[in-house]
């Protein structure tokens, strides 16, 4: 039981809102303590896992491409294709991502993440099909809706990526399983992990068109001043 | 062989993405921290170029030792701890001229942010087996940067700053991914797994289906949540619950596994210890909400997903 310490002084670390790097380097090291491993090797644990792992920092590489597209107004630039759109919606955006995303993590496409889509794109889409609704909107609803915005780049993820038979997950299942004594093929378990793909798409989308009801109901529809309609057809 | 070298070359440009920032920093005149912000942005490109360098030329005996990068590893953590990595000054452009940029661009601008996914899309079935996807991910960013350049004819000084604008941005919160990774190996090589497991075992009852499927489902992501990611917890838990308590009663074994993984991953939109999806997002996209921005919003997603595992999983697995 005391092996648990770890886990302990984590919630505790969060609880307190300390230091979260701080916090989980010394439940690391307590743990490891506890368990009676030397410090030494502890810290060797430490710094092979953290190589090892390299490879979800990657997002990194792509920061300076990012960064020059939004020097040059590529946010702006997804504010207003979507602005021109007059029926978009926070929720109708969001959605409309949420199927695309979930589609292509199960063709085993990389099309998506925080850095390279939400951030740049999705994020300002969102914004621009907001502010088109309702005009101005509150500092609070712009942290709802990039909360939103990030929340439907994992929904995708997570639960689109199994249905494609070379996904980690699916292998990892079928190594786990072979281990066990069960024989199962890849295909088999990316095919039963179809119908949790398609339940995500409808699940979350009823999560986002709630906060578009929300917001509808907070601001009103704003229907734009006739001249600036034709000025943008 | 190749495959590894190619691999390294990936980790290497994240280190020159650090480096960077520290060229930036040290050049800067009144940076408000100057050597500690340094030396982080310093030793982490240094982990990432330097840790397994001899696979560039396919001689692993040349790298960093272990225990060496869990040294510097503990001073990252520190200088984080006490708040001594600090943002530096950049001369981003205004809004004026993003707005102008935009409408005198307009929508080619796209081409270099959508080719990042679709060369590496394009790469990686061309090439999976011989390259892997992260081979193809740091092509596919050459060529994006590529076109982005071209594209708005800007510079590569603007490049290089703007990537350390977001690089500082994003912060310390960066390395705490591989931290936690690094926190599960302890955990594992600790046997907490097995504690967490024997404890469950030990209030499920046995001959209940419904019972067995809930225990899995909640099990796989109550121990997601604790270790940050579902793979680590996907072995423990079906050895220790899945087995036991689903299939041998009867559970088809793929559909069993496959619904108990991604019930996995409702914990992983549950916990701040996936730091990488829940965490540095709200660093990226500039939150205010630094812990629980994200995962308020995915908390009844994630709820209303495990239920309908638990719900599918006993009515299609038997």
């Amino acid at each position: 039981m005391i092996k648990l310490i770890g886990i302990l002084i984590i919630i505790v670390g969060f609880i307190l809102k300390l230091d979260t790097l701080a916090v989980v380097l010394i439940a690391g090291i307590v743990t490891g303590l506890v368990a009676g491993l030397p410090f030494p090797k502890i810290v060797e644990i430490l710094g092979k896992a953290f190589v090892e792992n390299r490879y979800m920092s990657i997002f990194i590489v792509s920061l300076p491409v990012i960064g020059i597209l939004e020097r040059y107004g590529l946010r702006e630039r997804a504010a207003y294709v979507i602005g021109k759109i007059k029926a978009a919606t926070v929720g109708k955006v969001t959605a409309l991502y949420l199927v695309l995303r979930t589609l292509s993590a199960m063709f085993g496409l990389r099309l998506g993440g925080h850095v390279q889509f939400i951030r740049p794109l999705i994020l300002p889409m969102a914004e621009g099909a907001a502010m088109n609704r309702y005009g101005e909107i509150k500092s609070e609803d712009h942290e709802t809706i990039k909360g939103l915005e990030a929340a439907v780049e994992n929904y995708g993820n997570f639960f689109g990526q199994n249905a494609f038979v070379a996904a980690g997950g699916v292998l990892l299942i079928v190594g786990v399983l072979k281990e066990l004594n069960y024989t199962v093929e890849a295909i088999d378990i990316a095919k039963a992990s179809i119908p949790i793909a398609l339940i995500i798409m409808v699940v979350g989308s009823l999560q986002f068109f709630y906060y578009d009801r929300k917001f509808d109901q907070k601001y009103g529809i704003k229907t734009r001043p006739k001249k600036e309609n034709r000025q943008n057809a | 062989m190749l495959k590894d070298a190619l691999t390294e070359i990936l980790y290497i440009m994240m280190g020159i993405v650090c480096f960077y920032s520290v060229y930036a920093t040290l050049k800067e005149k009144s940076h408000p921290s100057k050597i500690p912000t340094a030396l982080f942005w310093g030793l982490l490109g240094i982990i990432f170029t330097f840790s397994r360098i001899g696979l560039l030329w396919g001689n692993k005996n040349i790298y960093i030792p272990d225990i060496y990068t869990g040294y510097m590893v503990i001073i990252l953590t520190l200088l984080s701890a006490f708040r001594l990595v600090k943002i530096g000054k950049f001369d981003e452009s205004t809004s004026e001229f993003k707005q102008q940029m935009s409408q005198k661009i307009g929508n080619l601008i796209f081409v270099p942010a959508l080719a990042l996914g679709i060369v590496a899309f394009i790469v990686a079935q061309i090439w999976t087996k011989q390259l892997g996807s992260l081979v193809a991910f740091w092509i596919s960013t050459v060529v994006a940067a590529i076109l982005a350049l071209v594209i708005t004819k800007g510079k590569v000084k603007e490049m290089a700053d703007d990537g350390r604008r977001l690089l500082e941005v994003v912060g310390p919160v960066s390395i705490l991914p591989q931290l936690l990774a690094a926190l599960g190996a302890i955990f594992t090589a600790a046997g907490v797994g097995d504690v967490i497991a024997s404890g469950i075992k030990t209030v499920i009852p046995q001959g209940n289906i419904l019972l067995g499927v809930i225990a899995y489902c909640v099990g796989m992501a109550l121990f997601t949540m604790i270790m940050g990611n579902a793979f680590a917890a996907f072995a423990v838990i079906t050895a220790g619950i899945g087995i036991p308590f689903v299939i041998a009663q009867g559970g088809n074994p793929v559909i069993v596994a496959a619904l108990g993984m991604t019930a996995g991953y409702c914990g992983t939109l549950m916990t701040p210890m996936a730091a990488n999806f829940n965490i540095v997002p709200t660093a990226i996209l500039e939150m205010e909400d630094k812990k629980y921005g994200v995962i308020k919003y995915q908390v009844p997603v994630a709820i209303a997903m495990l239920i309908i595992h638990i719900v599918l999983m006993y009515v299609w697995a038997f």
